[in-house]
């Protein structure tokens, strides 16, 4: 008995506890509604898993569930950060105490109930507790913010501070926290307000189906830029956390920040302005969107100079005596850190790229049955939220514990999974380009396969690891005694700095 | 083991299958096998007139008259005819890519992504389309053996329009064409609540044709799914309550409403390219009135 409740104190009393248990819950979910959709439909697994568990699904309901499902997920996710910035980010006890309290009760509520109310007919008190649980989310952003608070005199830093200091040492790099959480709870009453207006009545659409009729009323504009700017803020707020994960320091955070800031506040009001003026607000979300991806290649080149300084040394090599090619490798000894910004950077290229193609594309993919044009837009954000949990997995890799070679196989397949994964995704999207409807198959099944394999990859390698997890609650002395007795979330060159 | 050999391995490994995918054969179906379904295409339903429930969040919506709708989408032998006749009686003409119908236009809004549609000839159907049932052959459009009685494919709304004039009726609207597939209790598909492989020919449902295109599949016989076992594969009654046949699956269906300031026309019914769940009765695909493809057909309303 004593043993259980020193688990669960650990599970639910910790910031790392609590990440293991979410990130544990997100794959789980994954595993099983993944039995729904794509391969396993096709081969018949979908009806026995619906007969299997007595699952309820009215095909006209469809709509209603995605949204439900993308709810659980998106609520997980957010918790999952929230325990790595209240771990990584210094604040009071009794605030993060609250934080943990309210995101925690709040997720499992909207999650399960949620997912209950969508899968298993719809008992209306788990509709109730659904919203419920975000509420408790909500306020626990509220709380956030508080607890982010960065004119607070416990925060400021001295002069001569490596990291971006404001008037009065205000730390800058809060300050840039503190508008990502406002931004995000803004940005969720976006959502919130016509979903509550609209109560259980109100009839649920997906932005893809409706992309073609020119006229949407401000509730159905509303939801379409809350969708966007909740991935974008979960995207953002994935940059802080690398950023205390490495360390982020120096010149290149001191330019980083800064553009974190006036990116988060562009795009957030360029998400907000789809309801009053449509016609600007995507040219505004551009602007936004620049200077953050200019902040992620700032981290990007901070992270792999000290990948290759740190490999170096530990290869018996001076950065000044190297070669490119030795430099290289030291870059590649770890790929954790390396990971978690190549994707901020490779996400350009099967988020970013496709998305600009397709805007100037667009009368050609216009031209075409909207099924083409719905399967990017469905494939451009489930690929950027696959690239934002690719990254937070990396950093969740490290701060788990892994080492040695068991970090070297779970960091590249997480990494070359995701990139091949989503690669092939963007085939799938910009197939009709270079090969007819009637001789796509080949193409299709083979990109399907290869992600596939991909995909399968990555679950694989992550539920070894969280079979590892599992295995070591067991233990008297696993690493969770550890991690219960350390609960500080040490940064990756920690060690290194003098 | 060497790690990051072995993750060149894998990576060269997945390369070689997508590559391997390019060499496939796709060559146009031959000896496609001859089904009679004794679904009679030349029969029009009556829907009668009143209440039923209209869209994804079932409202409530009323037609005040009684129409009918053809029993199955328009077959190819019956395009094939209609195409020489009325380039013979001169009301198609032949233009460079294809049969082309005047159509004497639509009103410009300045929408953002407006088409203009002025009046003048548009593509009825095109000469030259990779996997058209019917084609072109010494002046006369003949269909290909095998699928004389499978749906026409390669329609554009255009014509849809004149086909549907040409024998007395119009293309349905929206309303009319969902009221005839699903009736008035709200059901998302024709024949109930449930997809099944023997109700509809959509993507990966296992019907006889599906070896076509290396498993994209192909069109079905209209009327294939009546409850009748065909080449050996069963199949149950997928009428709808009225006794509309293939509402479900197969081709998609151009229906008359014009989303305006964009012209784009919705389509009904999923096909065989198609996810089951895009198969329900309420869902709409969207394109261009000159929109030709393989899964696009056609089927048309009367009044009484």
């Amino acid at each position: 008995m004593k043993g259980l409740t020193a688990r669960l104190r650990y599970l639910f009393g910790s910031s790392k506890g609590l990440a293991l248990g979410t990130v544990a819950l997100i794959a789980l979910t994954a595993a099983f509604m993944g039995m729904l959709s794509g391969p396993m439909a096709e081969w018949g697994v979908r009806d026995f898993w619906i007969r299997l568990w007595g699952m309820d699904l009215n095909p006209l309901e469809r709509e209603g569930r995605l949204i439900f499902l993308y709810h659980a997920f998106a609520m997980a996710v957010i918790a999952v950060e929230v325990y790595m910035l209240t771990g990584l980010y210094a604040m009071k006890e009794s605030y993060k105490l609250i934080i943990h309290i309210l995101i925690t009760v709040g997720y499992l509520s909207a999650m399960l109930f949620g997912l209950i109310f969508a899968y298993w007919g719809h008992n209306w008190v788990f509709h109730g507790l659904f919203i419920f649980g975000q509420a408790l989310i909500f306020f626990a952003g509220v709380m956030l913010a508080v607890a982010f608070w960065p004119w607070s005199k416990d925060y400021r830093l001295p002069e001569g501070s490596p990291y971006w200091r404001l008037k009065g040492g205000v730390d800058g790099e809060r300050l840039a926290v503190f508008i990502m959480v406002v931004a995000t709870l803004i940005s969720a009453i976006y959502g919130a307000v016509p979903g509550s207006f609209y109560g259980h009545g109100f009839e649920v659409f997906l932005s893809e189906d409706i992309i073609r009729i020119p006229y949407h009323t401000p509730l159905q504009l509303a939801i379409v830029g809350h969708l966007h700017i909740m991935l974008v803020d979960i995207a953002v707020a994935a940059v802080f956390i690398v950023s205390r994960w490495v360390d982020f320091k120096g010149w290149t955070q001191k330019w980083a920040m800064p553009l974190n800031i006036i990116g988060t506040v562009i795009i957030s009001i360029g998400a907000w302005l789809v309801v009053p003026m449509r016609p600007i607000a995507h040219h505004v979300i551009n602007v936004g969107a620049s200077f953050l991806m200019l902040a992620s290649v700032f981290m990007a080149i901070y992270v792999w100079r000290r990948q290759i300084e740190k490999g170096l040394a530990e290869m018996g090599l001076s950065y000044q005596e190297a070669r490119f090619g030795q430099k290289l490798r030291a870059l590649f000894r770890d790929p954790l850190p390396w990971g978690a910004t190549w994707l901020m950077l490779f996400m350009n290229l099967v988020v970013t790229a496709p998305g600009v193609y397709m805007a100037i594309k667009l009368e050609m993919f216009r031209h075409w049955l909207l099924r083409e044009e719905k399967i990017g837009l469905v494939g451009h954000w489930h690929i950027l939220a696959f690239v934002i949990a690719a990254i937070l997995l990396l950093y969740y890799i490290d701060l788990a514990g892994v080492r040695g070679k068991a970090r070297q196989w779970l960091g590249w397949i997480v990494i070359l999974g995701n990139m091949v994964a989503t690669t092939g995704a963007n085939v799938l999207i910009l197939k009709r380009v270079f090969v007819p409807e009637i001789l796509e198959q080949p193409l299709v099944s083979r990109t399907l396969l290869v992600m596939d394999i991909a995909l399968f990859s990555f679950l694989t390698a992550l539920a070894a690891f969280l079979m590892w997890r599992l295995v070591d609650l067991f233990k008297p002395d696993g690493r969770w005694v550890e991690e219960w007795r350390n609960p500080a979330f040490t940064p990756l060159y920690e060690e290194d700095t003098p | 083991m060497n790690l990051h050999r072995s993750l060149v391995r894998l990576l060269l490994l997945g390369l070689a299958v997508l590559l391997a995918g390019c060499g496939a054969d796709l060559k146009p179906p031959e000896n496609v096998p001859t089904v009679d379904t004794g679904v009679n295409p030349d029969e029009w339903v009556t829907i009668p007139a009143g209440e039923f429930l209209f869209g994804l969040h079932n409202k409530r919506a009323v037609i005040a008259q009684d129409y009918e709708i053809m029993r199955t989408p328009v077959t190819n032998a019956q395009w094939a005819a209609y195409l020489n006749q009325a380039l013979a009686e001169g009301t198609l003409k032949m233009g460079d890519e294809g049969v082309l119908v005047d159509y004497p236009g639509e009103p410009y809004h300045g929408g953002k992504h407006e088409i203009e549609i002025g009046p003048g000839a548009y593509l009825v159907y095109p000469l030259e389309a990779l996997g058209a049932k019917v084609v072109y052959e010494d002046g006369q459009f003949v269909v290909k053996e095998g699928f004389a009685n499978h749906p026409a494919t390669f329609v554009t709304w255009f014509g849809a329009w004149a086909y549907c004039q040409s024998v007395g009726g119009r293309i349905p609207s929206e309303a009319e064409w969902e009221k005839a597939a699903r009736g008035t209790d709200g059901r998302p598909y024709p024949w109930g609540w449930e997809i099944t492989h023997a109700h509809a020919n959509y993507y990966k449902s296992r019907d006889p044709f599906e070896v076509y295109w290396a498993g994209l599949g192909e069109t079905t016989p209209v009327g294939f799914y009546n409850g009748q076992t065909h080449l050996g594969f069963h199949t149950e009654d997928a009428a709808s309550p009225y006794g509309v046949y293939d509402m479900a699956g197969n081709v998609w269906e151009w229906v008359s409403d014009d989303i305006e300031e964009t012209h784009q026309r919705i389509l009904k019914g999923g096909s065989f390219t198609d996810y089951d769940i895009d198969n329900r009765a309420v869902w709409r695909n969207f394109a261009p009135p000159e929109f030709t493809g393989p899964t696009v057909g056609l089927r048309c309303v009367r009044d009484k």
